[in-house]
Formats: C-alpha cells, structure tokens, sequence
C-alpha cells in the first residue's frame, strides 16, 4: 500500500474524477490498476474486445448489454474517467452523499442515476421507454431455454402492463422507477468494495 | 375444558414421564370370567398422556387466541409459560410431587427437531446468505464471549463473596454454566421475533444466530463438562487444542451430515413420480434421520437438521406434487407450533418443582445483569466490527434490538438439567439460576421487545406483494453486480453466488430435479405463475375486483356488449337449427342482465355439489385419487365461488349499463383466441364476467409433461383454477347416473315460473357453450404450456357450432320477455323428451330473477342438482361429439 501516492499519480485529473465519481483514492487507485490490466496493448483505452475478454461476462446473460454500457452513444472506446463513470453508479450510497447541496449535480451514485442505469440496459433504442419487445428481449436473455417464447410472451406482456400506468404499452423511466419504489434499490445496487 | 383434561392428567398418579417411546406395559392378568367392562389404563398410559398434553396445549392456545387483544399484547410463550407455571401448580397440589417436567431426551429427540426443520426449511435463504458473515460472527464469536464473559464474572462475583459460599463452584464449572446460559435460544426467538414483525435483515441476524449457535453451544457445553468432569487439575494443554478442534468437527460436521441427507432427499424425491402420497413423508424422514445421524456422532444435531431443510427445500418443492408441498408445510407448521407450545408449557410446570433447584439471591441478579451487560457489550463490539465491512451499517436501534432480543430458552434448561450433580456440585443453584434467566427473557424481554420495536421506530418488514417487475429487475441487478464485479476484477459475494448458481443450474438441478419440474423452474416464471393463481384466487374471493386492478378489465364490463351481433336471432341462424316456433322470440335482443342469468345458471350446473355421484371405486394407496374426496371438495368449492359470483352479479348488474369503457388492448388477442368460435356458434362474447371466472386458469405446468405419460395419476392439476376438458362419454355417464337416480324426485315437473334464462339453459348447455365463458383475452393467463391444448379445445368447440337435433326445440322456448310467456311454453316442450329436463325448483326461478337474493342459494343449488343431471344427461345423443366443459375451480394453490 505504500506504492499509493506514486499509483495515485499516475492518475490523470484525479481530483476532478474524484469529484465527479465520489470515489476514494483507494479505489480509484484500484480501479486504475484494474482498468491498465484490462488495457491489454496499453493503448490508454479500452475497447470492447478488451471487457469481453474477461470470462465471467461472457456468461453473464447481460454481460453484452453491460459492455455496452460503458460505450455511450456508439463510441469505440472508453478511457479511465468514462470507466469509472460507469462504476461510479455502484458506489454506495453513504450518509454525506444525502446531504449535499442541491446546486451540486446528483452524485452518480443516487437512487435515481442507479435506476437509470438499469433502465437504459432495457431500454435499446434509447427512447425513453421499455417497450414490450425490449422486456421481452431481456426476458429471453434472463429466462433461458426452459420456457417456452409464447410462455416469454406472457411474461412479458404481464410485465408490462403491470407497470405500465398510462396505458401506452411501454414502460417509462417513471414507471420502471414506480415499480420499484418499494425496493431497496440503494443497497441491492450496490458494491462494497466501491467506496 | 383444560380442567377436565386435567383432572383427567392427574388420575395416573403412578405417573410416568409422558416419554412416547415407552413401551406400553401389559397388565393383562388372566381373568376368571369374562368381563363387561375393563379398565386399562396402564396399557395406555404413555401415549395417551402425550396427547392428552399436546391437546391441553393446543387447547390454551385457541383460549389464548380467543381474545386479539391479550395476544397482541402479550406474546403466546409467555402466557404458555405462566400456563404452565398455574398447570404445574395444580398438579404438584394434586400428586404432591413434580410430574411431567420438561425431561432433556423428550427435549432433544422429540421437541426440539421439528422446531428447527421448520425454521431451517422455511428460513429465506437468500436473506440468509445474503447476511451469512453477520449471522456467523455473532453465532461463533458472540456465543464465545457471552459465554466466556459471563462465566468468568460469576466467577469473579463469586470470589468477591457475593455469591454464597454454600454455591460451591470453582472457574469452570462457572464457565460451564456460562456456555449453557449464554446460546440464544431459537425456540424463544421464534417464538418473540414472529410476532414482532422486525424488518428482515434484523430477524435474519438475530434468528440465524440462535439457530447456528447451537454448535458453538454444544462444543463449550461439553467441552467444560468434560473439563468439569475431568477435574481442572487434570486438564493438559492437548485438551484445550482439542476443544477448539472439536468445535470446527461439531459444526463443519453438523453442517456436513445436514447437506448429504439434504442431497439424498433432493434425490429421493426426484423418483416419486408415482408414490406421490409418501413425499410429505420423506421430507420430515430424512430430515429427521439428519437430525439424530448428527446426534448420534455427538455433531451439532441443529445444525444439521438447518442446513438439511435450508439446502433440499429448492429441490424437494420443485419435485414434489403441489398438494404435497401444502402437506409438508402444514404438518412442519403444526408439528413445530405443537413443540414449542408443549416446550413453553412443560418449561412453566418444571420451574415449580422446587426439589430441583436452589436459590441464591447473588448468583441470580449477577446471571441476570452480566448476560444482559455483556450480551449488549459483545453486540455493540461485533457490529462495530461487521460495519467496517457491510454494505448496509447495522445502527443503533438494530444493536439494541439485537441486544435485547437474546432470549434464552429450553435449550439452556434441558442442558443445565443434563448436569451431572456428583461432578457439578452446583447443580441445583444453577437451575435456578437457569430458570429466572429463561423466565425473565421470555416473560420480561418478550413482553417488552414489541413496544420497545415500537419505540423505536425500529424498521418493520413491510409485506408487500411480489410483482413480476420487482422480480424481474431483482434478477436484472443481481446480474448487473455479478458484472460489474467481474469488471472491478473483485471476486465478492456477487461474484461467488453468480458462479453457485451456475452450477447448481447446470450440474445440480439437472441431478437432483425431475426433467420436468427442472425444465419449468425458473424464478421469474415461477412468480408469473404465482400471480396468476393469486389473481385467480383473489378473483373468485372478491367477485373480480382485484383482477380489474391489475389491469385485466373485467370482462363483465359493458362495454363490450355487441349486443346485435350476440343477438338470438343471429345465434339461432348459425347455429343452423331452424325449429324456431315461437316468432317473437327470434329478433329479441336479450338483455344482459338475461345473458348473465343463464350464464350464471350454467355455471351453476357445472358447479353444483352432487353429493351423491358415484364414482369409480378406486383403492389405490400410492395415490389419492382426485374421484373420491377430491371432486367432493372441489364441488364445495365450486359452490362457494358460485355464490360469491353471484353476489358479485348482484353488485356489479347495476352499474352494468352505464360504464362503457373501451378497451384497447384486449381485442388483438382475443381474436386469435376466441374469435373463431364466436364467429360460427355466435356465441355472446358478452356473456358476462363468468368469462373471466371460468378462464382464469392456471395449470400446473407439468402437468403437460406427465399427461405424456398417460398415467392419470400423474397429473398434478390442483393448482390455481383449472379447465378439463373431460370427454364427454366421462362426464355424460356420471351425469347417467345421477340423472337416473335423482333427477326431479319433486314432484314439480313443470316449473311453476321460469324466466326466460333460466329456459334456455339446456340449449345452451347443449352446445357446450361453457367454452364461451372463456373469454380469448385471459389467454394471456392461460399458461402458455396449456395454450395449445387451450387452441384446440377452441378449435374443437367450433366444431360445435352447429348444435344436435334433438336440442333445437328447446331453443325455441325463449320468450321476448323474461316473465313474459311461461305458460305457452310447457306445450313446446319436445314431447320425445322423456324426461322433465327442465324442472325448475319455484326456489330457483326465483333466484334467477332477483339476483340479490344469492343469499338463499345453497338450498336451491341441491334443488338445482337434479337438474344438472338430467342436462347432461339430456344432451347425451349418441354421436355428440361434444366435448364437455367441466369447470373446476380449485384453491389448492392458496397456500
């Protein structure tokens, strides 16, 4: 742990990530070390072969949509704060994030911004709302080979009008956000390590 | 009551331990002459006292519930214990000696297992693992130093001289008794913690811990007693090694035996497939062979039987029949409710034996205070510990709650009776002692733990009901942190259960599932399922509402009506029979109040009880046929939710007419569905919102698979709400039968006043109309496994379209108006018709026209039973190919 200050910088910008992600130095530290092994030719950025690389995603069944996730707006690439911007979203949410002044942009961390994260890995064609066929192509993703498509279907019909409140067929962000308003989105969207 | 059970108690005075093992006695000396009457009451003796105990607990308990008030208040353990303190009392007055005190075997073999199965069984094993750290750092390092904290204060107010020196107690026997008092008991915590309703995580933390303390318990226990025994000067320094050692033994060990029976059971039940009847019993076999194996190699016996429950139930519930499963739920329910309440009891009657124990001021209040102060300390230490590590930090209100919620109970008392008193001179103050901790957690802790929740604004556990979208969503995050972690390059929690479950779905479940029960499983499919029974339920329950506010409009909603096309006339040319004799009937457009009269009458028929069908005799053991006992009850259910329906009808009928609400959404799918049949029977698709009710159905998905095996046995169809389709050679031969026999015994032959509903009731039970009732838009209920046989069911209705000959008059006898013309109908009766098939009870005719007065139905509905009979009965025409709908309502899937 010694090796701290000289890891942390390596970091470009540190502070202004720091600022913007909420991270501590630790963990940008860690999540620097992580991203240049991920960096397979040190070419400072990452790719999406880079991520796929990494075995467990490719199991993942939203392994590719998360992938995709960290490549906003068709880009083919993503260098260290875009990384950490992402992952920003799973940091906890700690007491002193709660009381910040309201002028600041939401903390990436927020309930909200963690539901936004989890709404545009639906949400394909990026309109704002989870149509029947996007819940459905998750569904298939999710569900597997052991239920049948018309039974998906089903499920995915049921899934959607049960959100959806003003009869468009299509679930909006604040209906995804209403149907899990009763969930602790805060802690099950969370990772420990990300502090 | 209780007192002529317990007069009754207090006859034996010979008095044995109620031990169910022991063997009966035979008294029988052989007689001179024959005796009229004998009295044998030591033939008896053991077994009927443990029921005449378990019946006088139950019986305290229904006393106890009688009033919502005493127990909202006061939590059932205590007012059991303080029944068995008065029980105790009354029978130490009687005998004049202590009888039927709480003995360690009954406890440990006969008590204790079926608490813990159930705890284990039921426990929420995600929140579990989910909290597994928590629960492990209390249960192991709590128990140890409660134990150890509070044997060496004792001995330290010992050897400040404020204990009396009559307690004769040396540092380890102070430890012994220090491990025996220190376990959270889970019987007691159970006991408190159900009816506190704390929010899961708390629970989880504080009832994981007593059920995974019992191995730290166990080892210290036995550890210091064979320390005590030994003689501290002998004890070598290889001994305390070994006590270590054996703590990672018992609970590695316990915990070992408790997954391999949990493996074998998992097994076992995925080749049950045709013994169905004896799954229950395996459950509660194995799970009980774990038990005493762990017992049996001195391993932790709670441990095992938790991780045995925790780890088959996943399996053992997918490979099971439905009706199983409620099996093993209630029979683990009330063998454990019976357990805890006999424990509860017999734990009030020990305490007065007062030739067990001895008291000594000092020793109590020092116990008292020290695993109050310490049990707080250790909390407060740990949690301050775990924070550095959890996601979400354990506060303050929750360490207070987790403090106070340390309820000792029966397992410290069955271990502090255990005490040898030669080697633990102090036996008797420790019983005490033991006693005033256990009454003064259960009683004192107990009865304030719930306005202290309250207090403190502790966060309650909210029920609510699981929707697809939370379950969905769940999954989607669980899989977006298993990612993420992989991203990070941090193998976590999230990681570790992504890869279990993994494995478990590729190697695991395909081993210990049946092919079938593995094919179906799937989370999200499995709550879809469930909210579709739930839905059918609630429907039936509450007349529709609820089915309406899940966004399925109703289909008895109005607004649908189309009623030109549903008219009779038109339904009279499709149908293709000509026979129309009365003219002014033809171009009437019936109401739909009308159609919901003969919609419901016909439901009726499908529904009504028929208490004196026969069936086939069948006497097999391996299942319970549905023909017996089954189809009884489900006729009772029928009736019910006929009755309900119709006092639904009664609700809903006047706002009938006025809402009209489009429904949008619904038309595209009932046409692929419905359409077909509605265009050639034009068939009212209107028909009311029986639609909703006969179709909701929910079959259990197997049930596909097993009918390939075309053994009837297999079939699993109780759950949720189900359609046969039955063959009507089936159906029409019971209908033979009951038509034969019962069909009108009244004299009343013509009905005196039937309305025009109620008249056309056999025609259209004639076209196998049923199938109308089922509306296409709740095929997005139908479960997709059903949908083909659900499309060709359809199909085959269309082939109906054109009814039998024989049933064409009898369509004539609609009359413009539902009063209108009774009496010229009796002549078109079809005079070939030999019997009275349309014999309307005066009661029911009446029923039919005033739809509030559902109230009177279940004398009408046996009224109306012959009838029934005699419709199938009258349909019967050789070459009908029709296909009988049978509605089945069944509400098995409540639990």
């Amino acid at each position: 742990m010694g090796s701290r200050s000289s890891h942390a910088a390596v970091i470009p910008n540190v502070d202004s990530i720091r600022r913007e992600t909420g991270f501590s130095q630790a963990s940008l530290v860690r999540l620097h070390h992580r991203f240049r092994a991920l960096d397979r030719n040190k070419k400072g950025y990452l790719s999406r072969m880079d991520l796929q690389q990494i075995g467990a995603l490719a199991v993942n069944p939203l392994g590719d949509r998360i992938i995709e996730s960290f490549f906003p707006n068709g880009s083919q690439r993503v260098d260290f704060p875009g990384f950490v911007r992402v992952l920003a979203h799973f940091r906890p949410v700690e007491d002193e994030d709660t009381d910040q002044d309201p002028k600041k942009p939401e903390p990436l961390n927020s309930r909200r911004n963690k539901l936004h994260y989890a709404f545009q890995l639906y949400d394909l064609d990026r309109d704002g709302k989870i149509s029947r066929h996007e819940m459905l192509q998750v569904l298939r993703l999710m569900v597997g080979v052991q239920v049948t498509e018309e039974q998906l279907e089903n499920i995915a019909d049921r899934t959607v009008q049960e959100a959806d409140e003003d009869g468009d067929g299509a679930v909006s962000f604040l209906e995804f956000t209403k149907s899990l308003e009763k969930m602790d989105v805060e802690q099950k969207m969370s990772i420990r390590i990300l502090k | 009551m209780l007192r002529a059970a317990l007069s009754l108690l207090a006859l034996p005075l010979a008095g044995a331990a109620e031990e169910p093992t022991q063997k009966p006695e035979s008294q029988g000396e052989p007689l001179p002459g024959l005796e009229l009457f004998r009295w044998q009451w030591h033939e008896v003796e053991a077994p009927y006292l443990v029921a005449l105990w378990i019946l006088v607990a139950s019986l305290a308990k229904i006393v106890f519930h009688l009033s919502r008030k005493v127990t909202s208040l006061v939590p059932e353990s205590c007012l059991l214990i303080l029944l068995g303190l008065v029980l105790g009392g009354i029978v130490l007055a009687v005998a004049k000696k202590a009888e039927y005190q709480l003995e360690p075997g009954t406890f440990f073999l006969f008590l204790l297992p079926p608490i813990v199965l159930d705890s284990g069984y039921f426990m929420p094993s995600r929140l579990f693992f989910d909290n597994l750290g928590a629960i492990l750092t209390y249960a192991v390092v709590g128990t140890l130093w409660n134990a150890f904290t509070t044997g060496a204060a004792l001995w330290g107010l010992q050897q400040a001289g404020l204990v009396a020196p009559r307690v004769q107690a040396g540092l380890l026997d102070f430890l012994l008794f220090g491990s025996l008092i220190s376990a959270v008991d889970p019987v007691a915590v159970l006991a408190v913690f159900e009816e506190v309703h704390v929010n899961e995580t708390l629970f989880i933390i504080v009832f994981g811990e007593s059920l995974l303390n019992d191995a730290v318990t166990v080892v210290l226990y036995k550890v210091c007693n064979s320390f005590v025994e030994m003689g501290s000067a002998n004890v070598q320094a290889t001994d305390y090694l070994k006590g270590v050692a054996s703590l990672f033994v018992v609970s590695l060990g316990g915990a070992a035996v408790g997954l391999v029976f949990a493996f074998l059971l998992a097994l076992t039940t995925r080749f049950t497939k045709r013994v169905r009847i004896i799954e229950p019993l395996l459950v509660f076999l194995l799970a009980y062979a774990a038990y005493l194996t762990a017992e049996m190699a001195s391993l932790s016996a709670i441990l095992a039987v938790t991780m045995c429950g925790l780890g088959c139930k996943k399996y053992v519930e997918a490979n099971i029949s439905h009706k199983s499963r409620t099996t093993v739920k209630y029979t683990m329910k009330t063998l454990a409710s019976c357990a805890e309440t006999v424990i509860f009891m017999l734990l009030g009657i020990s305490a007065v034996d007062s030739s067990k124990w001895a008291w000594d001021s000092g020793l109590v209040l020092g116990t008292l205070i020290f695993i109050l102060f310490f049990r707080a300390l250790g909390v407060v230490l740990q949690t301050w510990m775990l924070n550095q590590f959890r996601l979400v930090p354990l506060d303050k209100i929750d360490q207070v709650v987790m403090s106070y919620g340390g309820l000792r109970g029966a397992v410290a008392f069955a271990l502090v009776i255990l005490l040898d008193r030669t080697k633990v001179p102090a036996k008797d103050y420790f019983v005490a002692t033991t006693i005033v901790v256990v009454f003064f957690t259960v009683i004192v802790q107990g009865l304030t733990i719930k306005p202290l929740v309250k207090w403190l604004k502790v966060k309650r556990s909210e029920h609510h009901k699981p929707t697809l979208n939370q379950e969905l969503h769940e999954h989607t995050f669980d899989h977006i942190l298993a990612a993420v972690e992989d991203v990070v390059g941090h193998h976590g929690y999230h990681y570790w259960r992504d890869r279990w479950e993994q494995f478990d779905k590729k190697y695991l479940s395909q081993l210990l599932m049946r092919r079938s029960a593995y094919r179906i499983r799937d989370q999200i499919w499995d709550v879809y399922y469930r909210l579709n029974i739930r839905d059918a339920i609630s429907f039936v329950d509450q007349g529709g509402h609820v089915l309406s506010s899940t966004g399925l409009t109703l289909p008895s909603m109005p607004s649908r009506n189309s009623v030109a096309e549903t008219s009779v006339t038109n339904l009279l040319r499709e149908s293709g029979s000509g026979a129309c004799l009365d003219l002014q009937v033809i171009d009437t457009v019936r109401s739909g109040r009308d159609r919901e009269d003969a919609v419901m009458h016909h439901l009726l028929c499908g529904g009504l009880y028929k208490p004196r069908r026969r069936y086939k005799a069948s006497c097999s053991r391996h299942f319970i046929s549905e023909d017996a006992q089954e189809r009884q009850d489900k006729e009772v259910f029928q009736q019910n939710m006929k009755r309900r329906l119709e006092s639904f009808k009664s609700t809903k009928h006047n706002i009938c007419f006025t809402k009209s609400k489009p429904r949008p959404r619904k038309t595209g799918r009932r046409k692929d569905g419905v359409a077909n049949a509605e265009a050639t029977n034009g068939k009212p698709r209107d028909l009311g919102f029986q639609d909703t009710a006969a179709v909701i159905l929910t079959v259990e998905s197997e049930e596909e698979e097993e009918e390939s095996d075309s053994s009837e046995t297999e079939k699993e169809d109780d759950e949720g709400i189900i359609f046969v389709a039955r063959a009507t050679s089936e159906v029409l031969q019971e209908g033979k039968i009951s038509g034969s026999l019962e069909v009108c015994p009244s004299p009343r032959i013509i009905p005196p006043s039937p309305t025009c509903a109620e008249k056309e009731l056999p025609w259209k039970s004639g076209q196998g109309d049923l199938a109308v009732y089922v509306s296409s838009e709740t095929t997005k209920i139908v479960p997709v496994d059903m949908q083909t046989g659900w499309n060709q069911s359809m199909s085959s209705l269309e082939s109906l379209a054109s009814p039998p000959c024989n049933q064409a008059p009898t369509l004539t006898c609609l009359p413009p108006h539902p009063r209108g013309a009774e009496e010229p109908q009796a002549p078109l009766y079809p005079p070939s018709d030999p019997r009275p098939s349309f014999a309307f009870p005066p009661s029911l005719a009446k029923a039919g026209r005033s739809h509030s007065e559902s109230s009177a139905d279940l004398p009408q509905q046996q009224e109306l039973q012959p009838l029934m009979g005699h419709k199938d009965h009258t349909h019967l025409s050789p070459g009908t190919t029709n296909s009988h709908w049978c509605i089945q309502f069944n509400r098995g899937s409540r639990l």
